[in-house]
């Protein structure tokens, strides 16, 4: 009974979400980068047709990351202002009212809403940064050497965002929710820039800034390791200097305990989304 | 005693249990019992019990902020009472599936707009978990007008017709409870009148109902028993002919002396407005009472001009024991 409550919720989630204009200005926000990266990657192979082999890589790694960034950007704002709504504006609106009447438990419908986000941002995300990649290979024939990784570090990000936001929204107003889970995203992907400075200019305290930051939201860690497994992995030794201070190249790969702590994480910030959802007053 | 002697006798003993429980009269549709709420500092409800038998009508009355709203949405699981119990159908309410025969029309009602109505009551369905035919789905639509519009999303709907589709929610999945919270407050007065006939529908099928409303000449004519909140406590609660079975009786008369105003005292609580007497009778009243009084009036030279029986209706009701709470709390 609960499994198919929250089947049900999150299929009513994914209904919804396919359903509203969110859907339509994410596709129209995503074909908008995907043609301009496309014609970006073009003039790389036109203008600098003078470049080395591993500068093209470079740059395509470079250029690559920056977009898979700005995807990453449009499936983490749009799950988050999904997320936000789908939870605090229908306990606002009364919707939730007539639903959580029924004989279901409250846990099992946010488990289900988080499944549908799940389902919904990361079944985006991977199939715009998939789509994204053949551009590349058609312009410039490069390909990502970890593929599979990368995507799934991609969507593991949204759903880390997304559970942030569903947590907040138990708690205060959808509006509020989905602009504090934005706010958070940003300012940890600003520490992990400020922290790889300080990494680059050896100074330990500022580096701990990012380190804590990922630490506290793994996002910015989770898109350090996509970017990793995008880029060419024989660049390291090649422009080690290019690596210093780049926000848009990564030094290393994702620790197992990273991942492990990430996946704790969001356990933890479920769990906790259940139990003010369990105990709110509607 | 071996393990085998204690199981022989267990067996007919546990038969005879099972006879007992199965011979139980049902339990109510609603029990709840002293339940308490507060929100911050401000009491919404204190020390509220209730019993709504199976098929029975039971209406919630009371001023804006008495606390029903509340105490509908704690017997339905939605708010967590300070103190108090809550069965539904038998069961604790604390338990999800005591919900399973229960429809609930909510105050705020609001259904997702992205669906169309044929999709709502097909969600609510499986959230029941009730098997129910898309036929007797649509069924439940064009029982409450709206069978044309099936296939319409919801976005699209007028509040009436929301409130109509909030109706078909409550009924879709075979309630035994159904619980209404102003199930008119958007409706024009022809859907008022069908939301009455498909009260009286629920009635005949042994539907027990708690509606909760403030038209209170909708409530007279539907409900076995009322129950009055005030300030989140029950002022009085009883059935219709227990708070009503009061009556009054006018008088016009001449010649009024001080013995013949005490036998009009004797006959119930007086009040005169010039040759005007007002005499409210008490509820075990019997046939004779009237005539009686009228004839001892007679008999002491009073002239009598008219005499008017009036039976008090469930609004004066109302508002006399509201009015009393005030008087009661100033004192």
């Amino acid at each position: 009974m609960t499994a198919r409550t929250m089947l049900t919720i999150a299929a009513l989630t994914v209904k919804e979400a396919s359903r509203r204009r969110v859907l339509r200005a994410l596709a129209g926000l995503t074909i908008l980068l995907l043609a301009l990266s496309a014609w970006g990657f073009s003039r790389i192979v036109a203008e600098f047709g003078t470049l080395t082999s591993g500068e093209a890589k470079l740059a395509a790694s470079v250029v690559l990351n920056l977009v898979m960034f700005g995807l990453s950007l449009i499936a983490t704002l749009g799950t988050a202002f999904l997320a936000g709504p789908t939870l605090s504006g229908e306990i606002e609106s009364g919707t939730a009212l007539a639903v959580l009447a029924r004989p279901i438990r409250r846990s099992a419908v946010l488990v289900g809403k988080w499944l549908g986000l799940v389902a919904f941002g990361s079944g985006f995300v991977v199939l715009a940064a998939l789509a994204q990649c053949l551009v590349v290979w058609a312009t410039v024939g490069y390909w990502p050497p970890r593929l599979a990784v990368g995507l799934g570090l991609l969507a593991a990000q949204v759903t880390v965002l997304l559970t942030l936001g569903l947590l907040l929204s138990t708690v205060i107003s959808p509006m509020a929710s989905g602009i504090m889970a934005i706010g958070l995203f940003c300012a940890t992907w600003i520490a992990g820039v400020v922290g790889n400075f300080g990494n680059a200019l050896g100074n330990e305290s500022v580096a701990h800034v990012g380190t804590v930051s990922q630490i506290l939201l793994p996002t910015d860690g989770l898109w350090r390791g996509a970017m990793n497994a995008f880029q060419d992995p024989t660049l390291r030794g090649q422009f080690s200097e290019a690596f210093s201070g780049n926000p848009f190249l990564s030094e290393a790969p994702l620790t197992i305990a990273y991942l492990a702590w990430t996946g704790l994480w969001a356990a933890l910030v479920l769990g906790l989304a259940a139990v003010a959802f369990q105990r709110r007053d509607l | 005693m071996s393990a085998d002697s204690t199981a022989q006798q267990g067996g007919p003993s546990l038969d005879a249990a099972e006879r007992l429980v199965a011979e139980l009269p049902p339990a109510p549709a609603v029990w709840c019992s002293d339940l308490h709420k507060r929100y911050r500092r401000r009491t919404a409800v204190d020390g509220v019990s209730l019993t709504v038998g199976r098929g029975e009508v039971v209406g919630l009355l009371g001023p804006n902020g008495a606390g029903k709203t509340t105490v509908i949405k704690i017997l339905l699981g939605l708010v967590r009472p300070g103190a108090g119990d809550v069965l539904l159908l038998g069961r604790p309410a604390r338990d999800p599936y005591a919900r399973a025969r229960v429809g609930y029309l909510p105050e705020l009602f609001r259904y997702q707009p992205w669906l169309t109505a044929a999709e709502v009551l097909a969600l609510h369905v499986r959230l029941a978990g009730v098997a129910v035919p898309p036929r007797e789905r649509l069924e439940c639509l064009a029982a409450v007008g709206l069978a044309d519009r099936a296939g319409d999303r919801v976005g699209g709907f007028s509040k009436g017709m929301q409130q109509r589709l909030g109706l078909a929610v409550a009924l879709v999945a075979r309630p035994e409870l159904i619980v209404l919270d102003e199930p008119t407050s958007a409706l024009d007065p022809i859907g008022r009148a069908d939301v009455r006939d498909l009260l009286l529908s629920l009635k005949d099928r042994g539907v027990a109902v708690l509606l909760n409303s403030h038209l209170i000449g909708e409530v007279e004519r539907v409900c076995d028993r009322v129950v009055i909140l005030d300030k989140g406590q029950v002022a009085a609660s009883g059935t219709l002919e227990e708070l009503l079975g009061r009556r009054e009786l006018r008088l016009r008369l001449d010649g009024v002396s001080a013995e013949a105003e005490a036998r009009l005292a004797a006959a119930g609580r007086l009040t005169r407005s010039g040759s005007s007497f007002t005499v409210t009778l008490p509820a075990d009243q019997d046939t004779t009472t009237v005539p009686d009084l009228v004839a001892d009036l007679v008999g002491l030279g009073v002239r009598v001009h008219t005499v008017e029986p009036v039976r008090i209706s469930l609004e004066e009701r109302l508002l006399d024991i509201l009015r009393d709470g005030q008087s009661g709390d100033s004192r």
